[in-house]
């Protein structure tokens, strides 16, 4: 992949398309115009990637259909990433979420933090994914053996922050 | 004035729709939205203290107000994930 292509890759994403790291982490460590500010380069990536599990509740796990509202959730994305660079300044974040119906093992969500150190690296990658189960307005179905069930938790509000809170102290931040 | 209205997940299931396009009055609220549509789905109702609103791709207030040809969505909660550190 050229850097035009990178560039065309958007960092936050909600798409029907299988998943990849690699391109989320060609695309957070490209050289770009950030480099005329004269801060340093990446020397960290944490990635994350979210699978559709065999196992839940102890149900054998057959496919999960992914639905989002997507103007929300990229909103929502953009107010992670935000959250994120407030938290994290050196931080770029590289977000993609898949909808639709996907097979045991497929990745349902891919993050990329890449930072001149590990430590904020780590730290945005996971404070991303928790914040996305927290806030994203992404339903998944789940179809098992015997039956299927739309899984709940809790309610999506944005400006919780005992939430955000929650997610970096999840996030050892 | 006429409104589309969006379900999600669980809502679009019991409702049998993701979309419906319908005539609310003046001065509606997302509230007075969500008591229509629990009017005509009474399977709806459980969800009245977990539901979110979204105004033309914006969370919204039950209190909000909604405008002739807005877009409402309304949320059930999210998946969430339980994994500790």
């Amino acid at each position: 992949m050229g850097y035009t292509e990178v560039m065309l890759l958007p960092l936050l994403h909600v798409t029907s398309a299988p998943l990849a790291l690699e391109p989320l982490v060609r695309a957070v460590t490209a050289a770009g115009p950030r480099d005329v500010e004269d801060r340093p380069g990446p020397g960290a990536v944490a990635t994350f990637a979210g699978l559709v599990r065999d196992v839940n509740l102890g149900r054998r796990v057959i496919r999960l259909t992914y639905e989002a509202h997507e103007a929300l959730a990229l909103r929502a994305f953009a107010r992670i990433n935000r959250e994120v660079i407030e938290r994290w300044p050196s931080v770029r974040l590289a977000l993609h979420h898949r909808v639709g119906t996907l097979e045991v093992g497929e990745i349902s969500v891919a993050i990329a933090a890449a930072s001149p150190h590990r430590a904020d690296a780590f730290a945005a990658c996971r404070y991303t994914i928790e914040r996305v189960k927290q806030i994203a307005p992404i339903w998944k179905r789940e179809y098992f053996e015997g039956g299927d069930a739309w899984i709940e938790g809790a309610t999506a509000d944005p400006d919780d922050q005992a939430a955000r809170q929650e997610a970096l102290r999840r996030a050892c931040a | 004035m006429r409104v589309t209205i969006r379900l999600f997940a669980g809502l679009h299931d019991l409702a049998g729709a993701a979309e419906l396009a319908r005539e609310v009055p003046a001065e509606a609220t997302v509230g007075t939205v969500w008591a229509m549509l629990v009017k005509e789905f009474p399977a709806l109702a459980p969800y009245a203290s977990s539901v979110s609103g979204a105004v033309n791709a914006d969370y919204a207030r039950m209190t909000s107000p909604v405008r002739d040809g807005d877009e409402v969505a309304f949320l059930p909660p999210v998946s969430g994930g339980q994994d500790e550190c």
